[in-house]
């Protein structure tokens, strides 16, 4: 490899962003890797009354409360199920600790700036608000989700709309 | 370290050097005043002149320069006290703690009360000495800065010091020798690392100099020596000035700030040595550091309880170890111990409440024209910070309303026999696992017939046979107030409903004794801290609750006798002649697979706001310690829940609102029971505004 495609291929890697590939139903979806905290199963999970559905409730994280929130029920997904296989991915966003089920995590990808296509406005349930863009690998789709603007959204009722935290 | 830290250290010692002016003004005998508190008043004055000067906050400075030449001149005995100018200058200290509380949130401190005050104090400096405190032109000595000047107006001949610098690194030296020269005019300077010399001239007392140096370096690096007097000294600033100083001090006895120097030095150092011995024996840690460590212990504790479980579940399966449970047990005993200790830290002693109420008393009692003899007991009774900070508010209210409606005027107490001094007793002290504060008096006491009369009047249902304690509870309620006129202390009806809600929201009880023409004792019942609760654990359907131990009364096994069904779905349970709301933990919470059939659930009797409720449970599993975890870290406030937990398996439980529950199934109910998804617009229906 010449000098100079080595490079274009480093100021690429600079600007290009990783994410976590997660699956809900049939569907691939992707999240900015450094707001992920961790990943575990989902178990013991208190249930709080009178919340909307998709949020599954709080759980203890080391000690620290941490809601659930479903986004398999959030996005009106069918076959709703809760197994072995079924993952929480606890990430951190305004300086929360929120927990999100989904289906299975598949990979860690990269994605260059040309890779990630602007998000279509369409959406009735998942706003394109909510997007980051659609990221084109192949022959896969992966829809990236800003997971910032998602959970600290009105419609998620996660925040205290009178707090500004 | 950079400057911010300097400025959180300055308006630390700021705030306690306030705090200690108070006091000894509160002190201060008007007639015969002591010189010993005098000077230290004057000294904490001038400390804070110093910090404010270092850090550029110019007006806290001029109005602590302001005060401290008045202070001087008092301390000098040419300023006569009087209890006015005590009062003036407790509003000073007033103004300069705003000040200080402005520089600290970083905002422009007031200019209005800033200029109020100093022209109160001039205009006192100019009738009571005749004197113009700023009188720069006076000033012989141009090298001066403007402020600094008007300190020697009146003796500008001055004198010279010879201030010696130990073992001061040569960054801080620079800083120093800078400050003096604020002080005064630097003659000439030399010496090295060990013992720098400065030689000064101005009239400065050497107590002034080291309360400024004090900001930056210890009592006993500095030596302060008067070197021979000004007539003399010109060829005195090259010789050795350890040799001239014992010269001097004999030498010059006329000059008077010499003579202040020497005695004051002494007294300086007699007092700097406990005050070393103290701060060796305590260390200043940020809260935030505190709580992580009581947070970790939670843990521990949290972690200690599921080995525990899990130990005697082998125990049942008959695999049980001895040794595994005698070492169960000694690391059961030592997690308890860690985490009172490590609780303890948090706790402070009552006395910083109490500390602020000799000055509430004054001015109150002032303002109503009263006699009052104030009284604390129990000021080494330790309680949570997050407590302490919280409590002050509602005792300031609970004092003045008993100076203002309880304790008599001095002339009608001499009529009914009394001493012309009213007397006001203000107590903590522990009682079980609870603290309890008293305020009690010696005043007119509660008057019955009144306070039901006044309820009447204000439409609240009342009935002649509610008991003493019922009606006195009366005047919590939201516009409730029998002062016959509505005086600027108190009287206006708003305050004392918002005394209780304060102490309920830290999970405490107000209650009142009082006996007509005695006195009223009003007490305070407050859990010692807010970060454990004694909680009980219920069980409904599958899902573990907990209630506050302190709201639970009784419980007991409904009968269908008992129960009464009133317009459409609310129902009542009859307890001992007292028709109690029910609630059903189920239907609000929408627990499912619950015990519907209310005769085979149990009732669990509770008290929140005053008001008892009946709430059906599946099951009692318990008493318990909880460590309190805050819903809203990460999620938000829930309806009906005020905290949650972490329960011995590590699963969370949350903790009920009483009042909270009431209020959410009142609106469910109204709601026709359909369950809103957005839990928010019923959240808002259901708070108070």
């Amino acid at each position: 490899m010449s000098q100079a495609t080595n490079g274009a291929v480093m100021a690429a890697e600079a600007e290009s962003r990783e994410f976590l590939v997660f699956s809900l139903g049939e569907e691939e979806y992707a999240i900015d890797i450094l707001k992920v905290q961790e990943i575990r199963g989902y178990e013991n999970v208190t249930r709080i009354a009178n919340a909307p559905d998709f949020i599954k409730g709080v759980t203890n994280l080391r000690g620290v409360i941490v809601p659930i929130v479903d986004l398999r029920i959030k996005f009106h997904l069918e076959n709703v199920e809760y197994g072995g296989q079924t993952v929480v991915i606890v990430v951190n966003v305004a300086d929360r600790v929120v927990g999100i089920v989904v289906d299975g995590v598949s990979d860690v990808m990269t994605l260059t700036p040309e890779q990630i296509k602007p998000a279509p406005e369409f959406g009735v349930t998942l706003s394109s608000d909510f997007l980051s863009g659609l990221g084109s690998l192949d022959d896969r789709m992966l829809v990236l989700v800003d997971i910032d603007k998602l959970l600290t959204s009105e419609e998620m009722a996660l925040v205290d709309s009178t707090s500004n935290r | 370290m950079d400057i911010a830290d300097f400025f959180d250290t300055f308006f630390e010692e700021a705030e306690e050097l306030l705090a200690d002016m108070e006091q000894h003004l509160l002190e201060l005998d008007v007639d015969n005043p002591d010189s010993e508190q005098l000077n230290a008043i004057f000294r904490a004055a001038h400390s804070i002149k110093g910090g404010a000067g270092t850090f550029g906050f110019s007006v806290l400075q001029k109005t602590t320069h302001i005060f401290e030449n008045l202070l001087d001149h008092a301390r000098k005995g040419e300023l006569t006290l009087r209890a006015d100018l005590v009062d003036t200058f407790l509003e000073a200290k007033d103004i300069m703690h705003e000040q200080l509380d402005a520089y600290r949130n970083e905002e422009a401190p007031d200019e209005e009360a800033y200029e109020r005050i100093c022209q109160t104090l001039q205009q006192i400096a100019l009738e009571e000495i005749g004197e113009t405190l700023e009188a720069p032109a006076a000033t012989p000595a141009p090298l001066f800065k403007a402020e600094e000047s008007a300190e020697s107006a009146s003796e500008t001949a001055g004198n010279q010091l010879v201030v010696a610098l130990l073992n001061v690194s040569d960054k801080d030296r620079t800083l120093l020798v800078e400050e003096l020269e604020q002080l005064g005019e630097v003659q000439s300077q030399s010496g090295d690392e060990k013992r720098y010399e400065v030689i000064l001239q101005g009239d400065i007392s050497a107590d002034d100099i080291e309360a400024v140096m004090c900001f930056i370096i210890e009592p006993d690096q500095i030596e302060i020596k008067a070197a021979e007097n000004v007539q003399a000294t010109a060829p005195a600033a090259s010789a050795p000035p350890v040799e001239a100083a014992p010269a001097a001090v004999a030498q010059a006895p006329a000059k008077p700030a010499v003579k202040a120097s020497a005695p004051a030095a002494a007294s300086k150092e007699a007092a700097a040595k406990p005050k070393k011995a103290a701060e060796s024996s305590s260390i200043r840690v940020s809260v935030d550091k505190v709580d992580q460590i009581i947070n970790l212990v939670g843990e521990l504790i949290i972690t200690q309880s599921m080995l525990d479980q899990t130990v005697s579940d082998l125990e049942d399966q008959s695999v049980g170890n001895s040794s595994l449970q005698n070492g169960m047990s000694l690391l059961q005993r030592n997690a308890r111990d860690l985490q009172e200790a490590v609780m303890s830290i948090r706790m402070i002693p009552m006395e910083f409440v109490f500390s602020r109420f000799p000055r509430v008393v004054r001015d109150t009692a002032g303002k109503l024209g009263k006699e009052i003899e104030l009284i604390t007991e129990g000021k080494s009774t330790e309680l949570d910070k997050s407590l302490v900070e919280r409590i002050t508010d509602p005792l300031t209210h609970l004092v003045r309303n008993s100076l203002d409606h309880g304790v008599e005027m001095p002339d009608e107490r001499e009529a009914l026999g009394k001493p012309r001094t009213g007397k006001l007793i203000l107590s903590a002290r522990h009682q079980g696992g609870n603290i309890l504060i008293e305020v009690r008096d010696d005043g007119a006491g509660m008057d019955r017939d009144r306070l039901l009369a006044k309820a009447r009047e204000n439409g609240l249902s009342v009935s002649d046979t509610m008991t003493d304690e019922e009606v006195y509870q009366l005047i919590f309620a939201p516009g409730f107030s029998t002062a016959k006129e509505v005086t600027d202390v108190s009287g206006r009806g708003v305050g004392m409903d918002v005394v209780k809600r304060n102490i309920q929201g830290m999970g405490g009880r107000v209650e009142i004794q009082s006996k007509k023409g005695e006195g009223t004792n009003t007490r305070i019942v407050l859990p010692l801290t807010l970060a454990i609760l004694d909680g009980m654990s219920i069980k409904v359907g599958g899902e573990t609750f907990i209630l506050p131990l302190s709201t639970v009364l009784e419980s007991l096994q409904p009968t269908k006798d008992d129960m009464y069904a009133m317009a459409g779905d609310d129902v009542v349970l009859k307890v001992r002649d007292e028709y109690l709301p029910v609630i059903a933990i189920h239907e609000v919470l929408d627990v499912e697979n619950a015990i519907t059939d209310p005769t085979r659930s149990i009732a669990v009797i509770v008290q929140g706001e005053g008001r008892r409720y009946a709430m059906l449970v599946d099951e009692l599993i318990g008493q318990q310690q909880v460590v309190v975890k805050n819903l809203e870290d990460n999620y938000r406030k829930v309806p009906g829940i005020s905290a949650a937990t972490i329960l011995g398996d590590g699963s969370v439980a949350l903790i009920l609102d009483i009042t909270g529950l009431h209020r959410l199934s009142r609106v469910k109910k109204e709601a026709g029971k359909i369950v809103n998804n957005q839990h928010l617009s019923f959240y808002k229906e259901a708070e108070p505004s």
